[in-house]
């Protein structure tokens, strides 16, 4: 029996999310593993836009920025619970996204890069600016997300970084799964469709302005969560979640690895938060690396790490 | 056999501890925007540590010290300080360069039950006190205090405010404004500007035009202050301009013009004016010995934001020594216990409702006399 892509992706993503904790010798690297699934949600996201649409967008850390203070503001002013402070960021943000993302996606290539960019830095100054509400850039404390206790009366003691660990992974495999059922509902056939080329899927039918908007607004939403999660695991946030470099970041990760696909954007996430934690005696040339790694692959690996290093070992087998 | 034998003593080479040195930890934004407080921070704590092994270490043991650049973005710091208290298993942290980043790491030590000392201003940190936090420079409240006794003294009832809105200004300001009526003092104009902002001309002239003002004060922190120094002469206000103890460097006087910024009043530490402090200042021997070693090693004038880390050495050093052990838990009581200790920053004597240790007398109101500082008190 042959596997589908989907199922094989998602089991081996499952499987290094169980079995990495094994060769874990302290458990800082739970903490860094969850930051790796934290990225990777956001970058799935970006692999839906980016990937199966072909839209570009530099201002998605604008949404991870208005996840996390959701869950920062919520709480205090409207007594919500964190988890649903999470969900209501992220209908805030899906909200936002459609009422931005209607005149942005108009434009094309860099209009649309940029556009978006301008998006972002505006959600990192408002951060910045309304200081009486949000802190301003030093930051404002987030409530705990209070599931790591409710575990514990039942029996599962975690620590806080264990816990991080297994329920942002826990997150994350449900993103992927939900991002790998979209790229063959018809959809994601659309997305697939006006990426090829607009005007002929406007030929055969598809509403090229809905579905790259259906596009942003769920990238956005997945930008939001992983933006709720990196709070609520922090318990602290600063304006800087919503930065422009974060955008910058995201996008890196999911062209790094592949944009293409959910799991070689997760890998490109991998490397890319690993990086400087490996390298961090060489800290103050970390920005001229990852430059020099985004252009090799740029220029050697067009498709991202893991669709070229699959193509080049399936080659070989056949 | 020898296989055996070889990998026994492998195995014993590497269960070995690297001998019974003490380990302590820093993240420090050594990059980034704030780098320009973390370089100096960085390399005194270098500096400090291989001194204090030169001269024997602590106890008779060895420092450690395993510094971590966090380029001044919280989420890093974040990963730093689990890494320090998880994987590296230092005793005590130092660090947090801004407030963002300090406050952001408080909950991992908190949580790992680990002493860490921030170097970092905003009063939040150590208000309330959290029993594994304590920080070295003074509070934002304290310059505001320092600045309006100042005020007070010279009969300074009414004034104009600019300030910066980014996290340095819209703190202190905010500070400023929640003291400024115990000193009987009124705020009659309220102006800000942005961090980037190359001219504060119309602020200034908002302020010149309102009646009854008798001097302008500054909450801010790089360039903005030094634009607004020179903007305040070039329209001839010719009130007093008060500047915060976030422009008390020899670079601030560089960047606003000697003859702009003649006559400016701020809050600074003994660091500053090391020379012209007085043979019996019991801060003088301190401050000339830090700044002596500093600028020989480096090359560079000695900073403030340099002498916060070499107070937190120094109160931990010490802290160490009084404790005869490492261990973190007797680390903070003995921290906690500091008496009298004598830094860059001022006269240290924590309690248990005060991680901080500083009063008024750490500042010194300074004026600026054709391009240097004369003490004003």
């Amino acid at each position: 029996m042959r596997l589908s892509s989907k199922v094989t992706t998602l089991l081996i993503l499952a499987a290094v999310i169980a079995i990495a904790p094994v060769f874990f010798p302290s458990s800082y690297y739970f903490r860094v593993g969850s930051l790796i699934f934290v990225n990777g949600l956001a970058v799935t996201g970006l692999v839906i836009l980016i990937g199966y649409a072909g839209q570009i967008s530099l201002g998605h850390a604008g949404f991870a920025g208005i996840g996390a203070y959701a869950c920062a503001l919520a709480p205090v002013h409207l007594g919500l619970h964190p988890a649903l402070a999470a969900l209501l960021g992220a209908l805030l943000s899906a909200a936002i996204a459609y009422l931005v993302g209607r005149p942005i996606l108009r434009l094309k290539g860099y209009y649309l890069a940029v556009a978006s960019l301008g998006f972002g830095i505006l959600v990192s100054m408002v951060l910045s600016n309304e200081a009486q509400l949000t802190g301003g850039p030093d930051g404002m404390a987030v409530p705990e997300l209070g599931l790591r206790a409710v575990l514990k009366a039942i029996g599962i003691d975690l620590s806080n970084t264990e816990f991080w660990y297994a329920f942002s992974g826990l997150v994350l495999v449900i993103g992927a799964w939900l991002a790998l059922n979209l790229y063959h509902s018809p959809t994601g056939r659309a997305l697939r469709a006006l990426h090829g080329s607009e005007v002929a899927a406007r030929t055969v039918g598809v509403d090229v302005a809905h579905y790259k908007l259906v596009a942003f607004v769920i990238s956005a939403v997945y930008a939001s969560v992983s933006g709720s999660l990196l709070a609520l695991q922090n318990k602290f946030i600063t304006p800087d979640v919503a930065g422009f470099m974060h955008s910058i970041e995201m996008v890196t990760m999911t062209v790094l690895g592949g944009a293409g696909s959910v799991l070689g954007a997760i890998l490109g996430a991998a490397i890319l938060t690993t990086l400087p934690q490996v390298l961090t005696i060489f800290q103050e040339y970390e920005q001229l690396m990852l430059g020099l790694v985004m252009m090799l692959v740029m220029i050697f690996m067009r498709e991202g790490l893991l669709p070229s290093i699959a193509r080049r070992i399936r080659g070989r087998a056949e | 056999m020898k296989f055996a034998l070889t990998t026994t003593a492998l195995a014993l080479i590497l269960a070995a501890p690297a001998l019974a040195d003490i380990k302590i930890g820093a993240t420090i934004s050594e990059t980034g925007p704030a780098s320009f407080l973390g370089d100096p921070e960085a390399k005194t704590l270098k500096l400090l540590v291989e001194e204090i092994n030169a001269a024997g270490g602590v106890n008779g043991e060895k420092l450690e010290l395993v510094i971590y650049d966090d380029g001044g973005d919280p989420n890093k710091a974040r990963t730093f300080a689990t890494r320090l208290v998880e994987d590296d298993e230092v005793v005590a942290v130092i660090g947090g360069t801004t407030t963002g980043t300090s406050m952001a790491i408080i909950p991992v030590f908190e949580d790992a039950e680990v002493p860490f000392i921030s170097l970092a201003g905003a009063i939040e940190i150590i208000d309330p006190v959290k029993p594994y936090t304590f920080k070295t420079p003074h509070t934002d409240r304290m310059a505001c205090a320092k600045i309006f006794e100042d005020m007070k003294k010279n009969a300074i009832t009414k004034i104009g405010m600019i300030s910066g809105s980014d996290g340095f200004g819209a703190s202190m300001h905010k500070q400023c404004l929640s003291i400024v009526g115990d000193y009987g003092i009124e705020v009659l104009a309220d102006e800000t500007y942005g961090p980037t902002d190359a001219d504060m001309t119309p602020q200034l002239t908002n302020i010149k035009g309102k009646e009854g003002i008798q001097a302008v004060l500054n909450p801010g922190f790089g360039q903005g202050p030094a634009i607004v120094t020179r903007n305040y002469a070039q329209l001839a206000v010719g009130l007093p301009l008060y500047q915060s103890h976030g422009v008390a460097s020899d670079g601030f006087i560089e960047l606003a013009g000697a003859e702009a910024a003649e006559g400016v009043r701020l809050p600074g530490t003994a660091l500053l004016v090391a020379k012209l402090l007085p043979e019996s200042d019991p801060q003088r021997a301190v401050v000339t010995a830090y700044k002596d070693a500093y600028e020989k090693a480096t090359g560079k004038p000695v900073s403030t934001f340099g002498g916060y880390a070499h107070d937190a050495l120094r109160i931990l050093v010490d802290a160490i020594t009084r404790a005869g052990s490492a261990e973190p838990s007797d680390i903070r009581d003995a921290i906690e216990a500091t008496k009298g200790l004598v830094g860059t920053t001022g006269t240290v004597t924590m309690t248990a409702e005060d991680h901080l240790g500083l009063d008024l007398s750490a500042f010194r109101m300074l004026q600026i006399e054709k391009g240097g500082w004369k003490i004003v008190e």
